[in-house]
């Protein structure tokens, strides 16, 4: 048991970025089929990883680059926790300690663009946080443990059943988490935005490529708690939890290429709306059945 | 071998012209372009740059814009000049503000002309950009190890 899970963590540390870099793949090739495009190849994130680590390296302040180093180790010690089966609320507040490194690489150039994309960072995490930390109490709840190992071992049915609001709530999130349009605030995806590339601006070459990295395997946690919703003690559900993991990606998709950006005021309600609505009375409805 | 060339991201900026070949490069990426297909990304960042595509006249105003973006963006990089305007000023040269070509600021490394530059030839300017990309990226490694 113990070594299988480390297995996983390992299996975790090494896959993560190839499974999650030929997702953005398929990602790009197929918004560009929705656009009418025909779009880059789907090793594309590849090549464009590969191409920042051989960029020349020019920094404004050295400390930038190990706030960095910070911000990519916290995020995968928050996927091994997590993969290992350890406690969710410890990868909750892990991936929050990796998001302090980033704000504090991004605020130490003194870029104006940098400064802007930070504000609208934290005001992200504002609108995340709660939701996030709420999904481990849901699945306290249910359980009656934050193990992760636990949660899979002890549920005769998946969770979803139990935790269909913290579930809404969780994918509306996700959007954000993942930078897509209309939540892509902090860091602009394209040209002619106002806030430039908003966080990463002053992030050169190798600098920007482990950004990149770190995002690949916090989706790679994200998505795992998407699968954890649908994961129980039957082993046939790991099938039920990719299939979600992969509608879960595919409406991300969807939404980002049919809505436009939206204001961060509008972010911060609509994300407290939705986490204080499904979350809220899935909580409360889960309090009288299980009290 | 390197497959750096298979990942140009291009920061676009316009001085002082018409506008035509500014929409001519925007084009590009539509549908019907699609540069993205070579793996182009049309990024507003010089520090995130590895090709910098020039549209329009130098002029006394702009000139410092130019040298500064130029040299915010990392090695190894290539220089387009889009449009007779940014080639040698074009009709605007004679103007009191204007000095002429991209070349007077910063050195260009591709001449794209037209008035304005059609979709189709920026496209040729760009993949002949990606052909010196790899191999100015090729002599930077080259110099590396040299040291």
């Amino acid at each position: 048991m113990i070594s299988s899970r480390v297995i996983i963590a390992v299996l975790y540390v090494l896959l993560a970025p190839f499974v999650i870099g030929l997702l953005d793949g398929f990602d790009r090739k197929i918004s560009a089929r929705m656009q009418g495009r025909k779009g880059p190849s789907v090793l594309q994130p590849f090549f464009d990883l590969k191409k920042l680590f051989e960029k020349e390296f020019l920094t404004a302040n050295k400390t930038q680059l190990f706030m960095i180093y910070s911000y990519v180790f916290f995020i995968i010690l928050s996927g091994v926790i997590f993969y290992a089966g350890f406690d969710l609320l410890l990868v909750v507040f892990s991936l929050s300690t990796a998001a302090m490194f980033l704000i504090l690489a991004s605020t130490s150039t003194h870029s104006p663009y940098s400064a802007q994309g930070t504000h609208r960072e934290l005001v992200q995490i504002m609108s995340c946080e709660p939701m996030e930390l709420l999904v481990a109490v849901g699945f306290y709840l249910a359980t009656k443990t934050f193990n992760v190992s636990e949660v899979v071992a002890n549920s005769v049915n998946s969770n979803i059943i139990y935790l269909p609001g913290f579930f809404v709530g969780f994918v509306f999130i996700l959007t954000i988490k993942f930078r897509k349009s209309p939540f892509d605030i902090a860091t602009s995806h394209h040209a002619h935005q106002e806030v430039i590339k908003g966080v990463t601006s002053e992030m050169v070459g190798k600098e920007y490529g482990m950004v990149t990295l770190a995002e690949w395997y916090e989706n790679a946690i994200l998505l795992g708690i998407v699968g954890l919703f649908f994961l129980n003690s039957n082993p046939v559900s790991f099938v039920g939890a990719i299939i979600a993991i992969l509608v879960v990606w595919f409406l991300e998709i969807l939404i980002d290429n049919t809505s436009a950006r939206v204001k961060w005021q509008l972010m911060l309600k609509l994300a407290w709306g939705v986490t204080i609505v499904a979350a809220g009375m899935n909580l409360f409805l889960l309090e009288i059945i299980m009290g | 071998m390197s497959t750096i060339h298979k990942s140009p991201w291009l920061l676009h900026y316009d001085g002082s012209s018409c506008n035509g070949c500014d929409i001519e490069v925007l084009a590009c990426t539509t549908p019907v372009y699609d540069v993205e297909r070579f793996g182009v990304i049309n990024t507003g960042n010089p520090m995130h740059a590895d090709i910098f595509l020039v549209t329009g006249g130098i002029n006394s105003q702009n000139a410092p814009v130019v040298k500064q973006i130029y040299e915010q963006m990392p090695q190894p990089k290539v220089v387009i000049a889009v449009g007779t305007c940014a080639c040698t000023g074009g009709i605007f040269k004679e103007c009191y503000n204007i000095l002429g070509g991209a070349d007077t600021v910063i050195p260009v490394d591709i001449y794209v002309p037209g008035c304005a530059a059609r979709p189709e030839s920026i496209i040729d300017g760009v993949v002949k950009g990606v052909a010196l990309f790899k191999e100015k990226a090729a002599a930077l490694e080259a110099s590396q190890k040299a040291n």
